[in-house]
């Protein structure tokens, strides 16, 4: 792999630079350790294409989505606010994030506050380096894996975008199987809306077992993702049920990467 | 027949039906008013093309097939059974009979028998749902808010339907034997026609005005009772998707009075101590505690539903067991609206406060707490109601109003707030994996 290192937007700007494209990381990619594994994943991909990219590194701070959802419109605001002037600082045009909450706030709730980028989901992104061609898959380490994907909410319905993750499971020529509530009706892994955050209510269940159960029934070798909350739910569903050893629950971007001998 | 004392009563309960509805619909209105105002008449390309294709034509009605197919055959039985009504209408005022049926020729007929098959498929599709709440009966049909009132009203939508169809064939089948039938015999009442063959002219007459009166003022009836009806979404299904938010599902408002006061704080030239500008009104409460902190899209949204559940069965919550049901989210909002509605009129025309509020008195916090936020509701509402909008509201209200939230939920607030991460890590550590790569 690369041993190049992926440049925030303070050392670019220092050398009189301007990225075609800026990688937020979001809090999960930046400090939990099992989303950390999907943020190095991703990086390496962008470097291996040739992709010129930033991070912003320790000026990155969280979007405010969970506080938001959590309802404190206050504090979301002076985040959304901070960081616009951070990104506007440095003339951003065009973002791109592993985190499907991240990746709906910078689109949807940031321009009304003066922050206007494009912003892609990195399974877009992937898809379009795939396409463009910047970005080959050789391997084909991970062909004919019984692979499901589960739709993050924040993607998925609050988005519209179903296709572009599994368009990169086609590519990787795994054995695509769908979970019987996918795409728009697809079950929530029970994170979103601050839940991550908090002990969830009085019932009979947790949602992540439901999903995970579900996901199970297609008897899948790896369950993909696409959102760094997810991971952890599905992840602990399937510690839940002592499958973690012969069921894998991994990114996009992971796979993609292990797909293998990625070229450019 | 000529103009005569039938004809008075006629137009006297036609006019006394229309000014009862128009009254309590009024109401409804007046309820739905009691929100907010916001702005969702821009796009109207977009929002005409969107009411015909969620309203008129079902597209999301179907997502469900085995109702979606029903739920058309009654729809579409409504709209067009309701023609006949218009000569039904003349009739009643001119003394009349069957006016149409001359000037239309061998149309007549072939439009009588047409809504004499939808007739049939609408009371087929009737005793269907009867079936699927009764006795299959569908879990989302006898959750906890669904008990008393909203399945009988449920139910007897149904049976007033199939009442009103057999009303109407029945009035075809005893003028199928009428030496005087100005047309006719039809499709389907002429097999229904046997019942009165021992009949004299004279009682086949009486049966044919019985069942007359019976179909126009059953509908009538049927008029006044959608007010106090989920069923009033016939009518507020159209302006519900007219109204619909059009943008990305994940894309929530931004507070402006939120925005204001955050410019201010960040802006280093602004005047802490400035007097609020002149004319500018007492700060208003954030997020919503009762249905006047709501937006009237909110309200219609909670008159149009007809508590279908399409919603609480795609909830991730309520699926595992939590109290949280987005239908009874609409229901709540509803009858809070009703109620704030009824002390209005008892106060003449001021809302007197009843020391009660939409929050706590019928939505629990546990409920709202207990939403993902994961838009399946809004996704599932065949009339793209936003339960989602109003949960997030009540949240601000509890966060920004009263710091109510849970300890683990301030712990992570706080942590933004401080570190800029919603877990208590450095930002000065956010770039250590790039070291790792």
């Amino acid at each position: 792999m690369s041993q190049q290192s992926i440049p925030s937007m303070a050392d670019m700007m220092a050398q009189g630079k301007q990225p075609e494209v800026l990688f937020w990381v979001g809090c999960a990619g930046s400090f939990d350790d099992r989303a950390k594994k999907i943020t190095k994943a991703f990086a390496r991909i962008l470097l291996q294409a040739g992709v010129n990219v930033a991070i912003l590194g320790k000026e990155e701070s969280c979007t405010g989505d969970p506080a938001k959802r959590a309802g404190n419109e206050f504090l979301f605001q002076m985040q959304a606010m901070t960081n616009i002037e951070v990104l506007n600082g440095y003339e951003i045009k065009k973002i791109v994030t592993t985190c499907p909450h991240c990746f709906n706030t910078l689109k949807n709730e940031y321009p009304a506050l003066g922050g206007n980028y494009e912003v892609m989901h990195h399974t877009q992104y992937l898809k379009e380096l795939l396409e463009s061609g910047k970005l080959k898959i050789e391997g084909g380490k991970l062909k004919g894996k019984r692979i499901t994907f589960h739709d993050p909410c924040y993607l998925g319905r609050a988005n519209g975008e179903y296709e572009a993750p599994r368009k990169l499971i086609e590519t990787i020529e795994a054995e695509f199987v769908e979970m019987r509530r996918c795409k728009s009706k697809g079950l929530c892994c029970g994170a979103g809306g601050a839940q991550m955050f908090k002990e969830p209510e009085k019932g009979n269940k947790d949602i992540n077992i439901e999903r995970t159960e579900e996901a199970l029934e297609t008897q899948p070798e790896i369950i993909a993702a696409a959102c760094p909350f997810c991971n952890t739910m599905m992840s602990d569903g399937v510690k839940n049920k002592e499958k973690e050893g012969s069921i894998k629950v991994l990114d996009l971007a992971e796979l993609v990467e292990m797909a293998g001998d990625l070229s450019s | 027949m000529s103009f005569g004392i039938a004809n008075i009563i006629f137009l006297a309960a036609l006019i006394i039906a229309i000014a009862i509805f128009a009254k309590n619909a009024g109401k409804i209105r007046r309820n739905i008013m009691l929100g907010k105002d916001v702005n969702r008449s821009d796009r109207k390309g977009e929002r005409w093309k969107n009411m015909g294709l969620v309203a008129f034509g079902q597209s999301k009605m179907v997502k469900r097939p085995i109702a979606g197919f029903f739920h058309i055959l009654i729809y579409v039985g409504f709209v067009l059974i309701n023609i006949e009504v218009l000569e039904i209408l003349i009739d009643g005022v001119f003394g009349t009979h069957r006016v149409l049926a001359s000037p239309l020729g061998a149309v007549y007929t072939t439009a009588i028998n047409f809504f004499e098959v939808l007739a049939v498929l609408v009371i087929v599709a009737c005793v269907v749902f009867l079936w699927r709440r009764n006795v299959q009966r569908l879990p989302r049909f006898h959750k906890d808010e669904m008990k008393g009132w909203p399945t009988k009203d449920g139910n007897y939508i149904l049976i007033i339907e199939i009442v009103l169809m057999f009303a109407l064939l029945l009035m075809n089948a005893s003028e199928a034997n009428m030496e005087a039938a100005v047309a006719g015999p039809y499709l389907v009442s002429q097999h229904l026609a046997s019942f009165f063959s021992g009949m004299s002219q004279e009682g086949l007459h009486t049966a044919e005005r019985v069942f007359w009166w019976a179909h126009i003022l059953g509908i009538l009836a049927f008029l006044n009772y959608l007010p106090f009806s989920k069923h009033f979404h016939i009518i507020l299904a159209f302006p519900n998707t007219w109204y619909a938010n059009l943008n990305p599902k994940g894309k929530f408002d931004n507070n402006e009075t939120v925005t204001r006061e955050v410019k201010m704080m960040m802006d280093p030239s602004a005047d802490p101590y400035a007097a609020p500008a002149e004319g500018q009104a007492e700060p208003e409460r954030f997020g919503a505690k009762d249905v006047m902190d709501l937006d009237w899209v909110n309200i219609m949204n909670a008159y149009a539903c007809t508590e279908c559940g399409r919603c609480t069965a795609e909830c991730p919550a309520n699926q595992t067991g939590k109290k949280l049901s987005p239908r009874k989210i609409m229901m709540d909002v509803r009858d809070r609206a009703d109620i704030v509605g009824a002390n209005i009129d008892a106060n003449k025309g001021t809302f007197k406060d009843d020391g009660k509020s939409l929050l706590d008195d019928h939505i629990s916090r546990e409920e709202l707490w207990a939403c993902t936020t994961c838009n399946a509701c809004v996704e599932a509402c065949p009339v793209q109601i936003d339960p989602l909008n109003i949960i997030m509201k009540m949240r601000q209200y509890m966060v920004m109003e009263e710091s109510s939230a849970a300890q683990e939920l301030n712990l992570m607030m706080t942590n933004v707030e401080n570190n800029g991460a919603p877990w208590q890590f450095a930002q000065a550590d956010r770039d250590n994996w790039a070291s790792e790569l």
